[in-house]
C-alpha cells in the first residue's frame, strides 16, 4: 500500500509480460473452460445474486429512504418499496460463469486479432492479488475504449482473481441480448444522470454498498465517468468514489484498496469515432446492430496494449488526518447524510490524484511523441527531422518521467517507421516528407468546409495521441508560457502567472487543486536539472541552451491557449445575454470559420490549428475560466492580458 | 480528637462484631457464593480477617499485581502453575498454559526478562518536605511516613509503563510523603494543612489505576504528599429498614463484601479489581461492577457522598432516594478522579446476599451471532446478573488456564462435548465464542431466567455449554494481572482497555480496533503478531461495553513500552472513530486526558475546569487528571 510521495519523483515502473503470447499457443476453448479458483477476501460472506437483491432491499438505508419518499410524496410505502425493487432490477447484474466463459473464449479470439500484444504488469497483479484477500477491493481503470472493461475482467479471470462487478452507463443496456450478457458478466447498469432522484440514489449507494461490505466482488468503475474522446483524462466525478469510501468512513469496513489501472492503446480503436463526436457528429447509439457492422475493426492491426496494475491505494491511508470519522458517530449510520464540505474536499484531492497516479502509469508509445511534433509541424517534416527530433523528444520525456515503451535494441528510424506504418491512416509519406493527411478518403472535395472537416478528423484523431503525453509536459509548459508572458524574471512575478494558467486550465488538465506551489516547484525542478532554467532565489532566468526546449514547450500548449482565445473572443464580442449551451458550441464553431477568413489567420493549417482547439471538449472546459475573464473584461475595461 | 473519633469507631466496630455474633446466618454457604474466585481469606475468624495494612508491601508486589504469595511461574518440567493458598487456582497445575503462551506470543521459556527483585532505594529521589506542614500533622496526630519504599508503592497504578518500569528498576517522580488518615476528620485536618502550606495532595485508594492516574506530575514542585485512604476501612452503621450502609471510604472491596455478608447483606457491587480497589476510588472513577445488571453502577448504587475538598465538605442534607434540585452534585464528585478531594464516607444500597448463585455458559457459532445474542437479551431485558461474551482468541486463552484434570473420565467427558460442538454441531473452533453466564436470586426465579436467557440464545445457534466454562471465565479477569506479571517474565506486555458503544456499532469497532492493534505493531516492528482479543463484559439498553486484551511479544524491540502506547494510541484513535466512548469505567487519568475536549465538548470541559477553579483554586488536589 503507498502514500502519495508529496514530492516528484520519477518511480520504479514494473516490467510488462505479453499475456497473449500463453493464447496464440493453447486452447482458447480449453482455456475458457479451464478450472476457475479465485483468491477470495478474507471476510467474505458468501452470498448468492438473489440473495444481494434481498439484502439491499430490507436494508435499513434503503427502507429509511423509502419511508422519506413515501411522505414526501403520499404514495404507500409497499408502492415505493415495489418502485426500488424495479430500480434495482433494472440495475442489478446477474453474474455467471458460464457467461463470463462465453466471453473469455470469444475476447481470446478477439484480442487475438486486434492486437499484437497486451502487456500486463504482473507483480500488479501480485499485488492485486494480495490486496484482494486483504480488504474489499475497487478497481479504477482509465476509460479511453469499449475494450476497457472487457480486458479488465478478462485480465481478472486470466490470473484467477475474482471476477469485478462493473458500474456501466444505461446506454449499453439499449443493447439488445449484449446489454444482457455484459450484465450475465457482471456489469450493472446506472443511469446517466439521476441527481435529484432520491430513490434512485439510495437504491444504487445501497447496492454498491452491500457488494463491498460482504466483500461480494471487487467493484470497478471509471473515476473519469465516461470514455475519454481526446484521450486526455477527464476531470474525475467524485459520487461512486464517495460511495465506496463510505463504508470505510463510517466504520463499516476496516479498509477499502483502491486499485488505479491505467490502459493505453497503441492504436484506439474508436480513434475516427471520438475525432467526429468531437466536431460535432453525435455518438452513434450503443446498439447490437451497430457493433455486428463495427466488425471491420477486426480486421486492422491495433498494434500493442498495456495494462498497468497501480499499487493499491489504502481509503485509510488516504483519508489519515483529513476525515474526522467521528463526525459520523452522532446519527444512526443507515441515514443518508450529505458528505461535509471537508469530506467533498477530500474525495475531490483524491479522486484526482488517482486520475493522476493512472496517468502517471499510462504506457506511452513512441507514435506520441511523432504526433506531438506532425501537430506541431502542419505542413510536415523530413523524415530525417523527425528523427531526430523524434529522439530529442524522447529524452526529453523521459527526463520529465514519461513511462514510454520504446524497443530497447532497435534504431530509432526502425521504431520510427514501424509508427508510421501502424498510423498509415492518418498520414501521408512520400518522399521523404511526413505529414498529416487524409488518406482514406479521396473523394472529390465538395465544399472547402467539407475539406476542413475531413482534415480536421486527422488532426484531431493525431491530437488524441499528443494528448496522451500532455502530462509529461504539463507542468513544465505551464511555466514555459509563465514565463514567456509575465515580461519578469522575478519567480514571484512567473508563480502569479503560473497560478493564473494553471487555475484556467482547471477543467482542461488533471491540475490536483491545491496542489500549485508543488507544481511549480516540479516545474522548476524539472527544467532546472534539464539545464534549461537557473531557480535563483528570488528569480528565475532561462539558460542560454534552453531555447529550444522552452519553445517547445510552449507550442504544446499553444492549441488550448489559442482555442481559450478564440472561446473568449467570441464571449466579448458575439455573445447575446440568453445563450443556451445547444446553441453555444455550434455558434462558436462559425465563428471560428469567421475569424479564419476575416482575421489574418491565412493559412489553411492556421485556421486548422483553431478548428481544432475548438473542439467541443475544450468549448466545454473554457466556459468556466472563460466567464470569469469575460466578466472582468466587462466590469472593468481592461484585458487579462495572459488570455487576450 | 483523633483518640476519641478512633474510640466511637472502636465502639461500632464491637457493635457490628456483636451484632453479627448474634444473628450468624443458619444457612453457611449463602455467603461463599460471591467468592468463589476471589481470594479467601480463611473464615474461621471474620471479623479479625486483616485489612489492608499501612505496609502494603509487605503483603503485596512492589512491582507487580496482588499479593506477594501469588504469582504464575512455569516449574521446572515447564508446566505452568499458580503459587499461594489464596485462590481456587493457587497450587494447581495448568499443563496446556505454555502450550498456549509460546504459540500465541510466539515466546520461548528459554529467553527471560525477570524482574528487578528488590527496590532500588538508591534511586529514589529523596524527599521534598514541607517542614512546617509536617509539625503541623504531627501536632494533629496523623499518622506519617517518608519511607522510600511506601512512597514508591504509591507512586503508580498498574499501567504498563507504570510496572514495566519497576521492574527494570526505574523510578521516577515519587510523593515525598505518605500519609494514613483514620476517621473524616483526620482527612479535614490533612486538607486544611495542604491549604495552609501549599502542598499538593494526591488520593491514594486501593492503587489500582490504569489511566496513569497516580503518577506524580513532573512539573509538581511543591512537596506531594499521597493521601492513603486504607486505614478509614470501617462499616459505620447498616440500615437495614432502607437497606442502605454507612461505610467510609478507604474500605476496600473485598472486606466491605465479606463483612457485609457477615450480616447477611451486600452490595453486589464487583468491579473485576474488587479484592484491592476501594470504595473511594470507585466514586472517584465511576466504576462499574459485572453484576450492574441487578446492582447497577456505582452511580446507582451511591445514596450519599461526603467529600472533604480544600473549599470544605461537600454533602447532601438528606439520604432521600432521588432528588431535584438542580444538577446532582454527586456527579461533579463521581469521576472526579481525585482533582476536587478527597470522599471520605459513602451511604451505599445494600441488598440480602440472593439464595441462589448459579454460573453457566452458552458457545454460539461465531462473534456475531454471539453479539446478536447479547443484544436480544438487553432488548427484552432480561440479562443475568452478568454477561459477557469473549471472542474466539480469548475463548482460546480461557481454555489454556484450564487446571490439570483429575480424572480420565473428566478428559473424557471434555473430548466428548469438544467432538460435539465442533464436529456434531459443525462449529469452527476458530470462530467459535463462548457467553459467561452468571444469575443470582431465589432458586426458582433463577432457574426461570436461566431457561429464558438459554432460549433466547437457542435462536442464535448457541449451545449451552456448562457451568464449568462459565466460572472459568470469570476467573479469567481476576487472573489476568497475575498472568500479565508472567509475561513480563517472557518478554510479553500486555494491557486492557475498555470502552462503550452503542449495539449496532459493536461489531464494527471490535474488528476494527482489534485489526488496527494487529497492523500498527507490524508497522512499528513488533516480530510478532500480537494478541488483539475482546469481549463485550456489559450490556445495557443502548449499547454495550466491549474490553479489549492487547499483548506482544517484545524480542527485538529497543523501545517496547514506547511501540506498546503508540499501538494503545492508535487503537483508542480507532475506538473514538467508530463511535466508542473515551472510557466506560477506567477513567481519564492523564493516559486519555488529551480525547477530553474532543470526547465533552469545549463547553462542557469548561464547565468542569470552573468547578476545579472555585473548589480547589490553588490547586491542592494536583494530580492533574481529567483537565
Amino acid at each position: 500500500v503507498v502514500l502519495f510521495s508529496p514530492h516528484f519523483r520519477i518511480r520504479k515502473r514494473d516490467d510488462f509480460e505479453d499475456v497473449l503470447e500463453e493464447r496464440r499457443r493453447s486452447s482458447d476453448l480449453r482455456y475458457a473452460l479451464r478450472c476457475y479458483t479465485p483468491t477470495l477476501y478474507k471476510g467474505l460472506v458468501p452470498c448468492k445474486v438473489s440473495m444481494l437483491k434481498s439484502i439491499v432491499l430490507q436494508s435499513d438505508h434503503l427502507q429509511c429512504v423509502i419511508k422519506q419518499v413515501s411522505s414526501e410524496s403520499g404514495d404507500s410505502t409497499e408502492c415505493v418499496a415495489e418502485e426500488a425493487s424495479l430500480i434495482l432490477d433494472e440495475m442489478a447484474h446477474r453474474m455467471q460463469l458460464s457467461t463470463v466463459r462465453f466471453f473469455v473464449f470469444t475476447l481470446s479470439k478477439a484480442f487475438k486479432r486486434l492486437f499484437r500484444s497486451v502487456c500486463v504488469n504482473e507483480e500488479g497483479i501480485q499485488r492485486l492479488q494480495q490486496a484482494v484477500q486483504e480488504h474489499p477491493v475497487v478497481l479504477l481503470p482509465s476509460h479511453r475504449s469499449y475494450m476497457d472493461f472487457l480486458m479488465m475482467s478478462y485480465l481478472l479471470y486470466m490470473f484467477d482473481l475474482p471476477l469485478p462487478v462493473i458500474a456501466a452507463g444505461m446506454d449499453f443496456m439499449s443493447m439488445k441480448f449484449i446489454g444482457e450478457m455484459l450484465r450475465m458478466s457482471g456489469a450493472f447498469f446506472i443511469r446517466r444522470s439521476f441527481g435529484g432522484d432520491k430513490l434512485y440514489w439510495a437504491v444504487f449507494s445501497e447496492y454498491v454498498k452491500t457488494m463491498l461490505r460482504k466483500g461480494y466482488a471487487p467493484i470497478e468503475f471509471f473515476l473519469e465517468g465516461t470514455r475519454s474522446r481526446t484521450c486526455k483524462s477527464l476531470t474525475p466525478k467524485t459520487g461512486l468514489l464517495n460511495i465506496v469510501m463510505e463504508p470505510f468512513f463510517k466504520g463499516e469496513l476496516f479498509d477499502v484498496s483502491l486499485v488505479p489501472v491505467s490502459i493505453s492503446y497503441e492504436r484506439v480503436l474508436e480513434e475516427s469515432l471520438y475525432a467526429r463526436e468531437l466536431l460535432g457528429v453525435p455518438k452513434p447509439k450503443e446498439s447490437t446492430s451497430g457493433l455486428l457492422k463495427a466488425r471491420r475493426v477486426l480486421s486492422e492491426d491495433y498494434g500493442s496494449m498495456h495494462v498497468y496494475f497501480g499499487h493499491p491505494v489504502s481509503v485509510r491511508s488516504l483519508a489519515e488526518g483529513k476525515i474526522k470519522r467521528s463526525q459520523y458517530n452522532l446519527l444512526p449510520r443507515y441515514i443518508p447524510q450529505k458528505p461535509s464540505v471537508d469530506t467533498h474536499e477530500f474525495l475531490n484531492d483524491a479522486a484526482f490524484r488517482l486520475v493522476r497516479i493512472q496517468e502517471e502509469n499510462m504506457v506511452l508509445k513512441p507514435w506520441v511523441l511523432i504526433a506531438t511534433l506532425l501537430l506541431q509541424n502542419p505542413d510536415g517534416m523530413d523524415l530525417s527531422s523527425l528523427t531526430e527530433q523524434t529522439d530529442w523528444l524522447r529524452h526529453l520525456a523521459l527526463a520529465f518521467g514519461a513511462f514510454l515503451d520504446w524497443p530497447d535494441h532497435e534504431a530509432c528510424s526502425e521504431v520510427i517507421s514501424c509508427s508510421l506504418a501502424l498510423h498509415r491512416r492518418l498520414l501521408s509519406v512520400s518522399a521523404g516528407h511526413v505529414q498529416l493527411s487524409v488518406t482514406d478518403a479521396p473523394q472529390v472535395e465538395t465544399t472547402p468546409e467539407e475539406a476542413v472537416f475531413q482534415r480536421a478528423v486527422v488532426v484531431l484523431s493525431c491530437a488524441s495521441y499528443r494528448n496522451q503525453i500532455l502530462h509529461v509536459f504539463l507542468r513544465p509548459a505551464l511555466l514555459a508560457v509563465a514565463m514567456q508572458s509575465a515580461n519578469s524574471s522575478r519567480k514571484d512575478d512567473i508563480y502569479n502567472c503560473f497560478n493564473f494558467l494553471r487555475n484556467m486550465f482547471s477543467n482542461e488538465f488533471i491540475l490536483c487543486p491545491g496542489d500549485s506551489v508543488q507544481d511549480f516547484e516540479e516545474a522548476c525542478y524539472l527544467l532546472m536539472k534539464r539545464g534549461v532554467l537557473q531557480v535563483l532565489e528570488h528569480e528565475i532566468v532561462m539558460s542560454a541552451s534552453g531555447q529550444s526546449t522552452l519553445a517547445f514547450l510552449c507550442s504544446v500548449l499553444e492549441p488550448f491557449l489559442q482555442g481559450y482565445q478564440v472561446v473568449c473572443r467570441y464571449l466579448c464580442e458575439e455573445t447575446n445575454e440568453n445563450l443556451t449551451e445547444k446553441e453555444f458550441i455550434p455558434a462558436v464553431r462559425s465563428f471560428c470559420f469567421v475569424c479564419g477568413s476575416v482575421n489574418c489567420l491565412h493559412t489553411r493549417s492556421c485556421l486548422l490549428l483553431v478548428l481544432i482547439s475548438v473542439s467541443t471538449d475544450l468549448i466545454m472546459h473554457v466556459l468556466g475560466p472563460a466567464l470569469f475573464c469575460y466578466m472582468c473584461v466587462c466590469h472593468h475595461g481592461i484585458r487579462s492580458p495572459e488570455v487576450l | 480528637m483523633a483518640s476519641n473519633s478512633s474510640s466511637s469507631s472502636a465502639q461500632q466496630r464491637l457493635r457490628i462484631i456483636a451484632g453479627h455474633l448474634q444473628k450468624r446466618p443458619e444457612d453457611e454457604h449463602a455467603s461463599v457464593a460471591a467468592q468463589e474466585c476471589k481470594a479467601e481469606t480463611p473464615r474461621s475468624n471474620p471479623s479479625s480477617a486483616a485489612p489492608v495494612p499501612k505496609r502494603r508491601q509487605e503483603i503485596m508486589k512492589w512491582n507487580g499485581w496482588g499479593y506477594s504469595d501469588s504469582r504464575f511461574l512455569f516449574n521446572k518440567k515447564g508446566q505452568a502453575e499458580f503459587t499461594g493458598k489464596r485462590y481456587r487456582l493457587s497450587g494447581l497445575i495448568l499443563p496446556s498454559l505454555k502450550d498456549w503462551f509460546e504459540g500465541t506470543f510466539g515466546a520461548n521459556l528459554q529467553h527471560k526478562s525477570p524482574a528487578t527483585p528488590t527496590v532500588n532505594l538508591s534511586a529514589v529521589a529523596p524527599p521534598n518536605l514541607n517542614e512546617p506542614f509536617i509539625e503541623d500533622l504531627k501536632a494533629a496526630g496523623v499518622a506519617a511516613s517518608h519511607d522510600p519504599e511506601d512512597r514508591v508503592f504509591r507512586a503508580h497504578g498498574h499501567c504498563l509503563h507504570e510496572i514495566f518500569a519497576l521492574r527494570e528498576g526505574r523510578i521516577g517522580r515519587v510523593p515525598d510523603m505518605v500519609v494514613w488518615p483514620s476517621c473524616h476528620s483526620d482527612v479535614e485536618k490533612i486538607v486544611e494543612l495542604a491549604c495552609k502550606h501549599n502542598v499538593c495532595l494526591i488520593p491514594y485508594g486501593g492503587g489500582t489505576s490504569v489511566s496513569s492516574a497516580l503518577e506524580c506530575p513532573h512539573e509538581e514542585t511543591r512537596s506531594i504528599v499521597s493521601l492513603d485512604t486504607s486505614q478509614m476501612n470501617r462499616i459505620l452503621w447498616i440500615d437495614e429498614k432502607n437497606l442502605t450502609a454507612h461505610v467510609e471510604a478507604g474500605i476496600i472491596g473485598q472486606d466491605l463484601e465479606r463483612q457485609l455478608n457477615e450480616h447477611g447483606y451486600c452490595t453486589g457491587h464487583e468491579p473485576d479489581s474488587m479484592e484491592f480497589s476501594s470504595l473511594g476510588g470507585w466514586v472517584a472513577t465511576r466504576a462499574s461492577g459485572m453484576k450492574k445488571n441487578i446492582y447497577g453502577n456505582i452511580e446507582d448504587l451511591v445514596v450519599h457522598i461526603k467529600m472533604v475538598t480544600p473549599r470544605g465538605v461537600i454533602e447532601k442534607s438528606c439520604l432521600g432516594p432521588r432528588m431535584s434540585t438542580g444538577p446532582d452534585i454527586h456527579h461533579f464528585i463521581l469521576g472526579s478522579e481525585g482533582t476536587l478531594g478527597v470522599v471520605t464516607e459513602v451511604t451505599m444500597k445494600i441488598r440480602p446476599i440472593p439464595e441462589y448463585q448459579k454460573y453457566g455458559s452458552v458457545v454460539f457459532p461465531n462473534f456475531q451471532q454471539g453479539v446478536a445474542c447479547l443484544r436480544e437479551v438487553a432488548r427484552q431485558r432480561c440479562a443475568p446478573a452478568s454477561i459477557r461474551l469473549m471472542d474466539n482468541e480469548q475463548f482460546q486463552f480461557g481454555h489454556a488456564l484450564k487446571p490439570q484434570v483429575s480424572s480420565i473420565f473428566t478428559s473424557f467427558l471434555d473430548g466428548l462435548k469438544k467432538f460435539y460442538i465442533t464436529k456434531f454441531k459443525g462449529f469452527d473452533p476458530h470462530h467459535l465464542c463462548v457467553a459467561t453466564l452468571l444469575f443470582e436470586g431465589d432458586r426458582g426465579k433463577v432457574l426461570q431466567h436461566e431457561k429464558q436467557v438459554y432460549d433466547i440464545a437457542a435462536k442464535f445457534g448457541g449451545l449451552a455449554a456448562g457451568e464449568d466454562n462459565g466460572q472459568r471465565g470469570y476467573m479469567l479477569t481476576f487472573v489476568i494481572a497475575y498472568l500479565r506479571d508472567l509475561g513480563m517474565d517472557y518478554y510479553v506486555i500486555g494491557e486492557s482497555f475498555e470502552t462503550s458503544v452503542p449495539w449496532d456499532r459493536v461489531l464494527d469497532l471490535c474488528r476494527n480496533v482489534k485489526e488496527r492493534i494487529v497492523r500498527e505493531c507490524k508497522e512499528r516492528g513488533v516480530q510478532f503478531p500480537p494478541l488483539s482479543t475482546c469481549r463485550v463484559t456489559q450490556t445495557y439498553d443502548a449499547g454495550a461495553c466491549v474490553y479489549f486484551y492487547f499483548a506482544f511479544n517484545y524480542r527485538g524491540l529497543s523501545d517496547p513500552v514506547h511501540v506498546y502506547e503508540q499501538v494503545e494510541h492508535a487503537a483508542r484513535e480507532e475506538i473514538l472513530a467508530n463511535g466508542g466512548s473515551l472510557s466506560h469505567h477506567h477513567g481519564v487519568g492523564k493516559l486519555r486526558k488529551e480525547w477530553m475536549k474532543e470526547s465533552v465538548s469545549g463547553v462542557g470541559l469548561g464547565m468542569l475546569k470552573s468547578v476545579k477553579e472555585y473548589v480547589d483554586p490553588q490547586n491542592i488536589f494536583g494530580n492533574r487528571n481529567l483537565l
